[in-house]
């Protein structure tokens, strides 16, 4: 497998949006030189064949973790809403979501 | 500034337990000397006066009951700031989570206070914990205690100094590339990382769910054993906690190392700092004197952790932080919709380091690139953990440095990442690996700060890596006892 191209401001720009994150025009230029470097330096590990190799996702693996159904008395929802930016009749409460722009 | 009390927790708890001293008498004088030194050390972001003063009654009542108060009855112990306290201001050092008072404690806060131990405060860290400086928080940086213009280390700079500093003698942190391990080298105390899935999760604010574990920090390797015996042991509300009992650490701390079989980790040992260097040679030597089979071994694997582990924690943080939207808890920018306000919010909410380690993770898991990076670097973790397990056939630990150099300036690293992530090139192999691995104060470098050895184990063997960490405790202390004499001649 060829190696991946290095990482440019497109990129950048682009997962900035899937992160919901807006960055200036001089922040993209920062944050693309810095995670290019980054990325440049991953190299070692994305250049290397190792399609015989498990992938680890957890370093000590535990299966079928099931804990006992007993009934028991989750948070108390008046000091969760409590927390929130805004609430309206017990409920978290957002801006419009119908209607948004694309 | 005479620092709270260089007493160990041990003979603290031993104390309160036997009525001797108070609860309330040890908490006051930990606030006096928080009070007195953290204005320059800046090593708290909340202290919590008022509930650490209740708490201490409430010991000193069980005690008075004749009931007992629990190993850690009485002490003083700073927190992370990323650890969920109930009612107490949990900000993990970010402007998205200021104000946040959580609606439950976390496990290892629970089986503190079963234990006896008093919360004193919350300590400042690298926003998130994503950092080795703690100079990516929100409310500034925490100052080394024994030369302000550098860092204490990081991303647990703020417990790391506490301890250091002897305003309190225990404190908690967090390791996921090396958090605990490294400001404990910097700062000059007892630092380590449990075997992944030892001690719950629950209740800590999640950075890089795979490889974070809660770990402790002492001024003696006998008191961090302490601790970590007190929050260790299965959890049902961390899916990933081992079901088994808690390690002994403490057990063994008197054994010795005669015929232990100790590698001396070359890769762990080449690329660091020539004074630090020296002294992990040195702790050899003092290893074999004492009876242990001491021999240099390479695993070369470990060259690859620091990559591996720059896409995967990354890649981790940015599904784990996308919980922070404005809705739930936490900061709220205003915007016209839900998306708008979405992104206002993360924009302003989280500072440089965390938005580089969301979007470095976001381009890692992207489509078209999972391949090349996520998915090779966890083969990558696949191969170090085979790597370790073929030495660990032949060697019983491994030992190197924890960090490449001492405690470095403020505002030395900043303006290069990547630089900033070479910190942690020691450490993070035991993450990826999910093994146990501790930090040893052993003397200073050559600008009189100190120095870290540290000592690697197999998965579950705290118990021997206590052992031969109290070896070099000892070790260093002669070491230390030889210089002064010299110096009195």
């Amino acid at each position: 497998m060829s190696d991946p191209p290095s990482l440019g401001r497109d990129d950048v720009a682009h997962v900035a949006r899937l992160a919901r994150l807006s960055l200036s025009e001089e922040e993209l230029d920062m944050f693309t030189d810095q995670l290019a470097r980054v990325i440049d330096h991953a190299r070692d590990v994305s250049s290397l064949d190792v399609g015989g190799v498990p992938p680890t996702a957890h370093p000590l693996p535990v299966r079928n973790v099931l804990r006992s159904d007993d009934p028991c008395p989750g948070l108390d929802r008046g000091e969760v809403l409590a927390a929130a930016p805004d609430v309206e009749d017990g409920r978290f409460k957002v801006p419009r979501i119908v209607g948004e722009a694309p | 500034m005479t620092p709270a009390s260089d007493e160990s927790a041990l003979a603290l708890a031993e104390a309160v337990r036997g009525g001797e001293r108070t609860a309330r008498s040890a908490v006051d004088a930990a606030l006096e000397a928080i009070a007195g030194r953290d204005p320059e050390l800046h090593a708290f972001l909340h202290v919590a006066a008022d509930e650490a003063r209740a708490s201490a009654d409430l010991v000193d009542e069980t005690v008075r009951t004749g009931m007992d108060p629990g190993p850690l009855a009485g002490v003083p112990i700073a927190l992370k700031d990323n650890l969920c306290t109930r009612g107490i201001p949990t900000t993990c050092a970010s402007r998205i989570l200021e104000g946040w008072r959580p609606p439950y404690d976390a496990t290892v806060v629970r089986r503190l206070r079963d234990a006896g131990a008093v919360v004193v405060g919350k300590t400042n860290l690298d926003e998130f914990a994503m950092g080795s400086s703690t100079e990516n928080s929100c409310a500034g940086p925490t100052h080394h205690p024994l030369d302000p213009s550098r860092v204490p280390g990081g991303s647990s700079g703020g417990s790391a100094a506490a301890v250091a500093a002897a305003l309190v003698p225990l404190g908690l942190g967090s390791d996921t590339g090396g958090s605990v391990r490294q400001p404990a080298a910097l700062c000059g105390v007892v630092g380590m990382k449990p075997t992944y899935g030892v001690v719950s999760r629950y209740g800590l604010v999640a950075f890089a769910s795979s490889l974070d574990q809660i770990g402790p920090f002492a001024r003696s390797v006998a008191d961090a054993a302490l601790l970590l015996e007190v929050i260790a042991g299965h959890d049902p509300m961390d899916s990933t906690s081992l079901d088994r009992p808690a390690p002994k650490a403490g057990r063994s701390l008197e054994a010795g190392v005669d015929g232990l079989r100790v590698g001396v980790c070359d890769e762990l040992v080449d690329d660091t700092a020539p004074d630090v260097c020296r002294r992990v040679r040195e702790a050899a030597e003092d290893l074999a004197k004492a009876g242990a089979l001491v021999e240099e071994v390479s695993v070369p694997e470990i060259r690859l952790g620091l990559s591996a582990y720059y896409l995967i924690a990354p890649a981790e943080a940015s599904s784990n932080l996308a919980r922070y939207d404005g809705v739930r808890y936490g900061l709220r920018v205003d915007a016209p919709d839900v998306s708008a306000m979405n992104t206002a919010t993360r924009t302003a909410g989280f500072g440089p380091e965390v938005k580089r380690r969301i979007m470095l993770g976001t381009y890692a898991l992207s489509a078209g690139y999972y391949d090349a990076y996520y998915g090779k670097a966890q083969r990558v973790r696949t191969l170090l953990i085979r790597a370790f397990d073929r030495v660990y056939e032949h060697l019983d630990v491994l030992l190197g440095a924890t960090a490449p150099t001492t405690a470095f300036a403020i505002g030395e690293r900043v303006a290069d990442p990547l630089t900033m992530y070479m910190s942690d090139v020691c450490t993070i192999p035991s993450n990826l690996s999910g093994h146990p691995a501790m930090s040893v104060p052993f003397g200073v470098g050559d600008d009189g700060l100190p120095v870290g050895v540290q000592v690697l184990a197999p998965a579950l063997c705290e118990e021997r890596m206590f052992q031969v960490a109290a070896a070099l405790e000892r070790a260093a202390a002669a070491r230390a006892g030889a210089t002064d004499k010299e110096g009195a001649r």
